[in-house]
């Protein structure tokens, strides 16, 4: 008698489940789609999305700290020191520029997105974008290269530091020389 | 239809041709249909949204497709046994499109109008399996023959709760031939047999119980016939690759799609002929005449099609003991009841 019972119980599980699972697939039927078609419609980035860096190199005072943050090397600085006599201005947030940047070159093909870069930023001028779309078909294209100095002010640059620094060098010369012969001059007073 | 054709041409084999070609345009252009249906069913099903580019909502989609496999490789096994495996999608085809020769389109349309139209069904149709089993063991591959093996297995099993149930259909119309038994439910949605046909009011509602079941059964049967989830263990694509058809590519693998395609519409539409009134309109007189007949039958025919695919996209599969369980100790001693049941009734 439990037999039939169960056959019978068995048999009515079977249909009533397979309604309850008709009854799912029909609703799911009708309601509109969750796909979002995405070359043609985008969701919108959440305010703080991490996605591609980008530089405002007039704000960038060469201070490295963002290379050094990075826990996968992928920022390359290069400065040269400003001379006394150039002005470089100040950045928007008022701090004085006293470096040059030839170089601020960022491998966004090694870039992790970990934002590490961005807090140190003391002018906060190293910033994570809502770009996400910037395949390429050569990976040395995605080297992005941020400095806005062209090789002729480079080398510029590095010749007004290179005179500079030989004037102030001959400058100490000449100081030394001097204190040297008044040294001697004092040694043969007394002598 | 006949008549008219003959009068128009005379005694040729362009009538012959004429005569056997709408069916085949009718698969050709429902499983295109279908492909797309089943594609967007299962994808909204599960919320998404399937083809959306080629045209709009992708109905150029399976006319790609077909144009892809045009173009594939056809590639023949080096292992295989070639003749039986060149031959085996035709023959399952085939064994399909036999079948449609006795299934009405309506009033004035049927390919032959023989007396055992329904018989010839179901024992044409079993052609197939041969195919399916030829399929399987020319490819020479364990996966084929596995899945092969499982189809011949499941389509002999369930080939008796659908011969059983058509029985019951056919105990109440009185005769074998699709046509007569679809004229003899003419007149309404009431006469349909599921409904206990035409016949006096205490009857009917004592035929009620057992021509819904049966009904039921023979949809559960067509569905297994077919091959089709939640009975889709010969294909039973994460345990068998792909199972018979493995070894398949291009158009051939094409035609086995077309087989089945057209299977389905086949079970749907002796279903639909047998127990919901063929091509009869549900309002009588209303809406009926052959035109509107062609109408009817594939409506019904392909409501059950979708049935189909959404009962494919809600139930995982069976296992195979399970499925044999179904059939032999459900189905079958369920049917005996019906057929003992409306049998008595009748008589009485």
């Amino acid at each position: 008698m439990e037999a039939v019972r169960t056959y019978f119980r068995d048999i009515w599980k079977a249909l009533s489940s397979i309604a309850v699972g008709l009854n799912v697939t029909i609703r799911h039927l009708v309601r509109p789609a969750v796909t979002i078609q995405y070359p043609d419609v985008k969701l919108k980035m959440p305010e703080r999305a991490r996605n591609r860096l980008y530089v405002n190199i007039d704000d960038c005072i060469g201070c490295d700290q963002c290379a050094l943050a990075c826990p996968v090397d992928c920022i390359t600085i290069e400065t040269i020191k400003a001379t006394p006599d150039q002005d470089l201005g100040v950045t928007s947030t008022g701090h004085k520029k006293r470096l040059h940047v030839p170089r601020f070159d960022i491998d966004i093909a090694k870039c992790c997105y970990c934002g590490l870069c961005v807090y140190p930023c003391p002018t906060e001028c190293i910033v994570m974008t809502d770009v996400y779309e910037f395949s390429e078909f050569d990976r040395h294209n995605l080297i992005y290269q941020f400095s806005a100095m062209k090789p002729d002010q480079i080398d510029d640059a590095k010749a007004k530091l290179k005179k500079a620094e030989e004037e102030a060098a001959a400058k100490k010369a000449a100081a030394a020389a001097a204190a040297e012969e008044k040294k001697k001059s004092e040694q043969s007073k007394q002598g | 239809m006949e008549e008219l054709l003959q009068s128009i041409i005379g005694e040729s084999w362009i009538l012959y041709v004429l005569l056997a070609a709408p069916p085949l345009v009718f698969i050709l252009v429902y499983a295109l249909v279908t492909v797309w249906t089943e594609m967007k069913v299962s994808a909204h099903m599960q919320d998404r949204l399937a083809y959306m580019y080629t045209g709009p909502h992708g109905i150029l989609q399976p006319v790609a497709d077909i144009l892809k496999l045009l173009q594939k490789e056809d590639t023949v096994p080096a292992a295989a046994d070639k003749p039986l495996f060149i031959m085996a999608p035709y023959l399952v085809f085939i064994g399909t499109y036999a079948g449609f020769a006795a299934l009405p389109f309506s009033s004035a349309y049927i390919g032959s109008d023989i007396n055992l139209g329904a018989f010839y069904i179901i024992a044409v149709s079993s052609i197939v399996v041969v195919g399916l089993l030829m399929a399987g063991w020319a490819s020479n591959n364990k996966w084929s023959i596995f899945g092969a093996m499982r189809s011949a297995a499941q389509i002999v099993s369930y080939e008796i709760p659908t011969a059983l149930a058509l029985l019951v259909a056919v105990m109440i119309t009185g005769s074998l031939n699709l046509q007569d038994v679809i004229r003899f439910q003419e007149g309404g949605i009431l006469n349909w047999v599921v409904f206990g046909g035409p016949l006096p009011v205490v009857q009917k509602l004592l035929l009620l119980p057992f021509t819904v079941t049966a009904f039921l059964i023979m949809f559960i049967a067509g569905v297994a016939e077919v091959n089709r989830t939640p009975f889709d263990l010969p294909e039973a694509e994460s345990e068998l690759v792909q199972g018979y058809n493995t070894e398949y590519s291009g158009m051939k693998f094409a035609i086995f799609y077309l087989a089945e395609y057209a299977n389905m519409y086949l079970v749907s539409g002796v279903a639909a002929c047998l127990f919901l009134g063929g091509w009869s309109s549900p309002f009588g007189d209303f809406m009926s005449g052959p035109l509107w007949g062609v109408f009817w039958i594939v409506a019904k025919g392909y409501f059950f099609v979708f049935l189909q695919i959404w009962i494919r996209w809600t139930l995982p599969r069976l296992r195979v003991d399970q499925l044999m369980y179904t059939s032999w100790k459900v189905l079958i001693p369920f049917l005996f009841v019906c057929l003992f049941g409306v049998g008595l009734i009748l008589v009485l």
